[in-house]
């Protein structure tokens, strides 16, 4: 009885985390989706997002709601400047120019919010914005912060998934992951789509961020690396560029971190993340939800 | 002797059947070509024969050799040439070093001789320079040795990649619509220069082709494909003259 | 014999290098931290060479260059511990092994990642170079001596301007005797299309697995040296920015040029070293701004390389 317990309590905390990944992991898969480019900048606009958030909570005292809604009207704004400044100019360059200047952006970022006269490499506490008060369902127990963790992703998933499935905008990103060319001629504007989808991707992990300062209250500027790459490798994982996988991805990983943690060692919990990438690499690229292209 | 004897070979891709128990051989000496309208599993046939896909049944002999299953950089290296219906040279690569790439493979020297630059590297690299001087010559691309590849005017391309298939000295070379995109005037050309390429380097040829004049000059026996099967097999004349030639070709024009 | 004759150009000119620098050394007329520097932009040079073969010559983009630094770093600091070595001469078989163990970790790390393309090789090298991070932060659990996230310390100092100087030219004189032969026109045919080059008969993974554990292997003799100059290893000497460093100097370099990446080392290192003389003290940390701005610019204004045009 008491191992399930255990159990199920360590499942509710991978599935807290999971969400927080799964959120970031859209954005990432959407991005490879339109621009086939692995926007290593997306975990620092996640970090964004919870600076962004500490200083409207510590700062302004504004209801949490608030928070949210300009926390992701401001992570919208730099998905789209970093695109329209860094990527557009590159567009029709090799590959790999555009992975190498999204390292770039990444790092810039990081190490240019790091200054001293910035935000400094320090950690800081983030503000609770609420009492945690902790829920007893006998064999395990939910805090608030995951029902608010849970509660949020859920909707942003329902909104996305409309957003991508019954609206116009939706339907010209899923043309243009489709066949650039082809959505072209068919009078789609490239450049607005691909600027679109950078910002739903920016204001989902603005989500991310938020969520995951208030669920592990110490932030920093380099808190973006890691649950970026682990995002990047939940959207492998799934299949890249399909929505649905990102989500299980993440989820997925969340709950393998969090179970190494508890009964091996959280040394190492991001080991096994990078076991878990290279075995998708090697024995499915496409991922679980993905399929299988041979072409000569 | 048949240089290529292909069994009962299918492929599918997802679920889809690309190639359906296609045989055929190919003799020595002889020049086959394989004929039928665009998505008949023509190139699929290639690829499975140079082992780019994977068979999903059947088997391939090669010069009395069974050749199932090899990794595909294995058959360049037991004497089979191929060409690319997409034309694939190493762009960025000077003309010479396309041939000089081949040539090397082929008769080349270990890491020791690299290292230490021993006689045998200078003497090995020198031959192969001169080798692929007489190929360059042969194509007439003197004067363009220094070029990168994908400088060169969509003709001398073709010629190219030609030229680098022959680098490695094949016994039987596959090629894949060398025609396409030319016109009648440089089809009429290319037509010369694979004839006198079969002669020179005394080849056995497996051709793919749309252009019908080209076939019909060169093929000492056309196979048809349509939906991934044969639907026949025989020499240029009687293949010209079939129904279901026609029929497979021209569809609804005759037909209806 | 014929490798001296063919390489008697580049050893006068390394004999005049040596001469004018050790008058220089031997006189005092540099300080302490430029002879430093100048060993170090040599260090800086060879491993970078090894990511030019790995990337700009084969066309293998890896993003986790600096472990592999970091495995010839840390093996031969371990090495010259266990073995109490202090001399250039006893040095030398602990550096060769140390490059040599790191070149068989390229191999069985490149096994499974090259079959990936682009950016998922991309994305596979990092995560080996973040995993590489992690398991340097936690390294004194395994060797009390590799001091964990407290850093490699008490490394004695061997290296100096002969050893560098002559293992540069050493390995300069042996990469261009592999660019410019069969091996290196594999290489490049491999990077500008590898089916056509199946089609040849390249057997393209054992290609590119010798180009990687090669390029990985002058990392590990760069990471020996380097370990040797400043005795004191720390593992954020060896995470991504490390391997931007030396992405850097092969872009700036051309990729597929070995004169391109000499210059660019020289360039790059005095940039870097350069800044923390130009900025002040409190302004120093801007130069890990700049390092990406410049990556970003980079690729904007040329996005395949800049100094030079390679020809065979």
């Amino acid at each position: 009885m008491e191992i399930t317990g255990y159990l199920l309590q360590q499942f509710i905390n991978g599935l807290q985390l999971g969400a927080v990944y799964a959120l970031i992991a859209l954005g990432y898969t959407m991005v490879y989706g339109v621009l086939r480019l692995i926007n290593f900048a997306h975990g620092d606009i996640f970090m964004l997002g919870a600076f962004i958030a500490y200083y409207l909570i510590s700062k302004f005292a504004i209801p949490i709601y608030l928070v949210f809604i300009i926390t992701m009207f401001c992570t919208a704004g730099v998905g789209y400047i970093i695109e329209k400044v860094a990527y557009k100019p590159l567009r029709g360059a090799p590959k790999i120019s555009l992975l190498i200047t999204a390292v770039g952006v990444s790092l810039f970022l990081e190490y240019f919010l790091s200054l001293n006269a910035i935000f400094t490499a320090n950690y800081i506490g983030f503000p609770r914005p609420f009492e945690v008060v902790n829920y007893d369902l006998s064999l395990f127990t939910v805090t608030n912060i995951q029902i608010l963790i849970f509660a949020t992703t859920g909707v942003s998933l329902v909104l996305l998934y409309l957003l991508i499935y019954r609206t116009k905008q939706g339907k010209a990103m899923r043309a243009v992951s489709y066949d650039q060319e082809v959505a072209a001629l068919m009078g789609i504007n490239i450049d607005r789509t691909i600027s679109f989808t950078f910002m739903v991707g920016a204001a989902l992990a603005g989500v991310g961020g938020i969520l995951y300062g208030i669920a592990y209250p110490q932030i920093n500027v380099f808190m973006g690396v890691m649950p970026g790459i682990k995002s990047f490798i939940a959207a492998v994982l799934g299949g890249i560029g399909i929505i649905h996988g990102a989500v299980i991805g993440g989820f997925i990983i969340g709950i393998s971190e969090v179970f190494v943690s508890a009964f091996l060692s959280s040394t190492f919990r991001d080991g096994v993340i990078f076991v878990i990438l290279f075995l998708v690499l090697l024995l499915k690229p496409s991922g679980i939800f993905g399929k299988r292209i041979e072409k000569v | 002797m048949n240089v290529l004897e292909v069994e009962n070979l299918r492929k599918s891709f997802g679920g889809v059947k690309a190639v359906d128990s296609i045989s055929f051989h190919v003799r020595e000496g002889e020049t086959v070509s394989i004929i039928g309208p665009n998505g008949a599993g023509k190139t699929t046939v290639f690829n499975l024969i140079t082992g780019f896909y994977k068979l999903d049944e059947g088997s391939v002999l090669f010069r009395n050799r069974e050749i199932t299953g090899l990794s595909p950089f294995r058959l360049p290296r037991l004497g089979m040439g191929r060409t690319f219906q997409n034309m694939r040279l190493f762009g960025e690569l000077t003309v010479f070093e396309n041939l000089l790439s081949g040539m090397l493979r082929k008769n080349g020297y270990n890491i020791f001789s690299t290292l230490f630059r021993t006689n045998h590297y200078f003497e090995t690299e020198s031959k192969a320079e001169e080798k692929a001087r007489e190929l360059i010559d042969f194509f007439h691309l003197s004067g363009k040795e220094d070029y990168p590849a994908n400088s060169l005017p969509y003709g001398e391309q073709r010629r190219l990649e030609l030229a680098r298939a022959l680098s490695i000295e094949p016994n039987l070379l596959l090629i894949d619509e060398p025609g396409a995109g030319m016109n009648p005037k440089e089809i009429q050309d290319l037509i010369e220069t694979i004839r006198a390429v079969k002669e020179r380097f005394s080849l056995t040829l497996l051709i793919i082709e749309h252009q019908m004049g080209l076939v019909m000059s060169l093929s000492d026996r056309v196979i048809v494909m349509d939906f991934g099967e044969k639907i026949m097999e025989g020499l240029p004349d009687e293949v010209r003259k079939d129904t279901r030639v026609i029929e497979a070709y021209l569809g609804e024009e005759f037909t209806g | 014999m014929n490798f001296f004759i063919e390489s008697r150009k580049i050893l006068l000119l390394a004999l005049l290098v040596y001469g004018a620098l050790k008058v220089l050394f031997v006189f005092g007329l540099l300080s302490q931290y430029i002879e430093q520097i100048t060993l170090f932009s040599f260090i800086m040079i060879i491993a970078s060479l090894g990511l030019n073969v790995i990337y700009g010559y084969t066309g293998q983009f890896s993003l986790g260059h600096a472990a592999f630094y970091g495995i010839g770093a840390y093996t031969s600091a371990y090495l010259t511990k266990v073995f109490e070595i202090e001399g250039v001469i006893p040095f030398l078989p602990a550096l060769l092994l140390s490059g040599l163990l790191t070149g068989c970790a390229g191999y069985v790390i490149g096994i499974p990642i090259l079959k990936l393309r682009d950016d998922f090789l991309a994305i596979a090298t990092l995560g080996f170079g973040t995993l590489f991070r992690v398991l340097l932060d936690n390294s004194d659990k395994f060797a009390e001596a590799l001091g964990g996230s407290r850093g490699f310390v008490g490394i004695p100092r061997i290296t100096n301007l002969e050893l560098t100087l002559s293992v540069t030219v050493f390995l300069i004189l042996i990469t261009r005797n592999l660019i410019f032969s069969r091996y290196g026109l594999f290489w490049r045919s491999i990077k500008a299309d590898e089916l056509a080059s199946v089609s040849i008969g390249i057997d393209t993974a054992k290609m590119k697995l010798m180009a990687f554990s090669y390029g990985c292997f002058l990392a590990g003799i760069g990471g020996g040296l380097y370990a040797h100059l400043y005795t004191f290893l720390h593992p954020s000497n060896f995470d991504i920015l490390k391997s931007i460093d030396f992405l850097i100097i092969v872009i700036i370099g051309g990729m597929g040029s070995i004169t391109g990446t000499i210059y660019a080392g020289l360039i790059w290192v005095g940039f870097i070293e350069g800044l923390r003389i130009v900025l002040p003290a409190e302004m120093l940390d801007l130069r890990w701004v700049i390092i990406p701005l410049l990556l970003i610019l980079l690729m904007m204004w040329k996005p395949y390389g800049l100094i030079t045009k390679r020809s065979r």
